[in-house]
């Protein structure tokens, strides 16, 4: 008999309707809870996955032709940098040091935020945020593909490059950023959820990705500028996913409200931790400011996420108590970090240097409070000595934060020449923190943070170390053998940028490019 | 609060007494000289002489500063676990009872660092 010719095309709200919803279907060889085993041990009651809104309308299709188009522009521009020596276009190659910071630090939890999201995608039993997760998935495997290429370039030239994937898991400033993931990836998917969706997409993201892609602007990096374009679509659906996901889960059950706001809690002060690296950046390694830590804070977490917390409050969600103390270190942590990496500047596989007098007075201006006070003697002070030969570098390794893995640099909320000391013990051992937000996540979860790998304690456990090092030679040096176990290339990826081999290069290459010889 | 998991959630600490070989983990830091940006952290064994500490590794580790030379131990404080603590320059750590991961801060009343900045 004839077959009856359907209908060719599909209009779009069909379409939608069966690249989405029609993907999923109710098991039936299983129980639906064998196939979703990780669906409901974090105690999140979801009654009706069908309630959930999708933020964003693409199918499949639609999404792997707007992303192409992307990729093709972007590397039209890469090559273009490349054969225009665009890397020549940069205001000094002092900048270049917050992009070693940023590959190394950040392009990696790109792939590690791609993995999470799928396996939220795989675990979730409700299809929407089941589709939703696998766009942001394949949205972030493409970000840390992008950032890698878009990089490279530098690569060619410059230090510090080579190896960001082997240095992510071993080198000591690099386990803040790695764990802080490790932690919300080892958490189930509705936590992971508030964590990277919510608390980092959301809330955090512009303090974040503004001050990345404003300073590469403002310094004539092209390559980062354009992958942050590229990126700039996807990370507003992020935002979007990150909110009705939050939403969702009020919506669903009163019961959920006190675990969504425990991990926002959590998850607010994880991810500002983490963002006193981005503070530092934005106010000593940039050699054109874009704004001040303090102004970015003010602007993208007090006005925005003030906002934002208020459109909350209907569902009963409080501002994250850690703010208080947000709002006293945002006058601090950005100065406490560089004098951290300075000292340690020849463990770091980036340069460090004394901020000029004309820094400073920046400096002083944006922290009237503060800086004058408390930092710039301290900074005065080693470029003096610096300049007679002495430069500091510490030769003994920092305590650090069982939590957040940062030194313990930060002081008391009431007293800025305090260092803040917290301790907790668990059965019969002593972990210490730097601060009552990473004491209060330890305590409610001291089995998690017990397996903290804390870099100086492996360093000391003999962890660190290349397979052919021989700690019985009497010439054995311990902390050179670590920073060979990093794979930095001694004496190059570390140290001061002045007299460093990317100053001189630089130096001579933008000669050759703008004056005759 | 214990985590809340799938399955029983048990797995060993690993920065444990047991796993240093044999030595302790030791914090020093220095009140009011931030100019050393966090407490230093020693590995030692525990019939480590605390005079060792003082006359040795302390030195090493904070010697960079101007006000080390002025420190007088014979009127320095000690903090341990914020608590006022008394050491004998001639007893081991074990001796003092320091355990594995014990935090001390040094206190020297009158120096405040580089210009009184307590840097
Ligand atoms: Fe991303
Ligand atoms: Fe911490």
């Amino acid at each position: 008999m004839d077959m009856k010719a359907t209908k060719k095309k599909l209009g779009l709200k069909e379409k939608y309707a069966h690249m989405t919803r029609g993907l999923g279907w109710e098991t039936t060889y299983q129980p639906m809870d064998a196939v979703f085993p990780y669906a409901k041990f974090e105690g999140i009651k979801i009654h009706d996955w069908e309630r959930w809104e999708d933020p964003f309308r693409l199918t499949m299709d639609a999404y792997w032709k707007y992303q192409a188009e992307k990729e093709r522009k972007l590397y039209a521009v890469l090559d273009a940098f490349a054969q225009n020596n665009g890397h020549l276009s940069i205001t000094d190659a002092r900048y270049l040091n917050a992009i070693k910071l940023f590959l190394c630090g950040i392009s990696p939890l790109e792939y590690v935020a791609h993995r999470g999201f799928a396996a939220a995608g795989r675990n979730f039993p409700g299809v929407g945020p089941r589709i939703a997760c696998l766009m942001q998935s394949l949205d972030e495997i493409r970000h840390a593909q992008t950032q890698i290429h878009a990089l490279s370039n530098y690569n060619k030239y410059y230090d510090g490059f080579h190896d960001f994937k082997h240095m992510l898991e071993r080198v000591w400033y690099l386990s803040v950023p790695k764990s802080f993931f490790d932690d919300a990836y080892s958490a189930g998917p509705f936590e992971w959820m508030i964590a990277i969706g919510f608390s980092f997409e959301y809330v955090l993201t512009n303090l974040l990705f503004v001050p990345f892609m404003s300073g590469a602007a403002y310094n004539g990096d092209m390559a980062t500028v354009t992958f942050g374009f590229s990126a700039q679509s996807d990370e507003a659906r992020h935002m979007t996913l990150g909110l009705e996901c939050i939403k969702f889960m009020l919506e669903q059950d009163p019961d959920n409200l006190p675990i969504v706001q425990k991990w926002i809690d959590k998850w607010a002060w994880r991810g500002i931790r983490v963002l006193t690296l981005v503070g530092m950046m934005m106010d000593y390694m940039l050699p054109k400011r874009v704004m001040s830590w303090k102004e970015a804070w003010e602007i993208y977490f007090e006005q925005n996420g003030g906002a934002l917390f208020n459109d909350l409050a209907r569902y009963g969600i409080k501002m994250p108590d850690c703010v208080k103390q947000c709002t006293v270190d945002k006058e601090h942590i950005s100065h406490q970090a560089w004098a951290t990496f300075y000292q340690y500047g020849g463990a770091a596989a980036f340069h460090t240097w004394s901020p000029t007098d004309e820094e400073m007075d920046w400096l002083s201006a944006k922290y009237p409070n503060t800086f004058d006070k408390y930092y710039r003697p301290r900074f005065t002070y080693w470029r003096e000595q610096a300049e007679k030969g002495n430069r500091f570098y510490s030769n003994t390794l920092p305590m650090l934060c069982q939590v957040c893995q940062i030194p313990m640099v930060f002081t008391e909320p009431d007293d800025p020449t305090q260092i803040c000391y917290r301790e907790s013990e668990f059965k019969g051992e002593k972990f210490h923190t730097c601060s009552d937000g990473c004491k209060h996540i330890f305590d409610d979860e001291p089995e998690k943070y017990v397996q903290s790998w804390l870099p100086v304690h492996q360093i000391y456990q003999g962890n660190c170390f290349t397979p052919s090092a021989n700690p019985a030679d009497p010439a054995f040096d311990p902390m050179l053998e670590v920073l060979k176990f990093y794979n930095f290339n001694l004496g190059h990826d570390n140290m001061d940028y002045e007299g460093s081999r990317d100053q001189q290069n630089f130096n001579t290459w933008r000669g050759l490019a703008t004056k005759n010889v | 609060m214990a985590v809340n998991a799938l399955k029983e959630y048990s797995f060993p600490i690993i920065d444990g007494a047991d796993k240093f070989h044999g030595r302790q983990l030791l914090y020093v830091g220095w009140d009011h000289h931030l100019l050393f940006c966090a407490p230093f952290a020693y590995c030692l064994p525990p019939d480590t002489r605390f005079g060792d500490i003082v006359e040795k590794m302390l030195p090493h580790s904070f010697g960079y500063h101007p006000d080390w030379q002025k420190v007088d131990f014979s009127t320095a404080t000690w903090l341990k676990s914020g608590q006022p603590w008394q050491p004998d320059m001639n007893k081991t750590l074990a001796e003092l009872g320091l355990k594995h991961k014990d935090a001390l801060r040094l206190q020297t009343p009158g120096l405040m660092g580089i210009g009184g900045s307590c840097s």
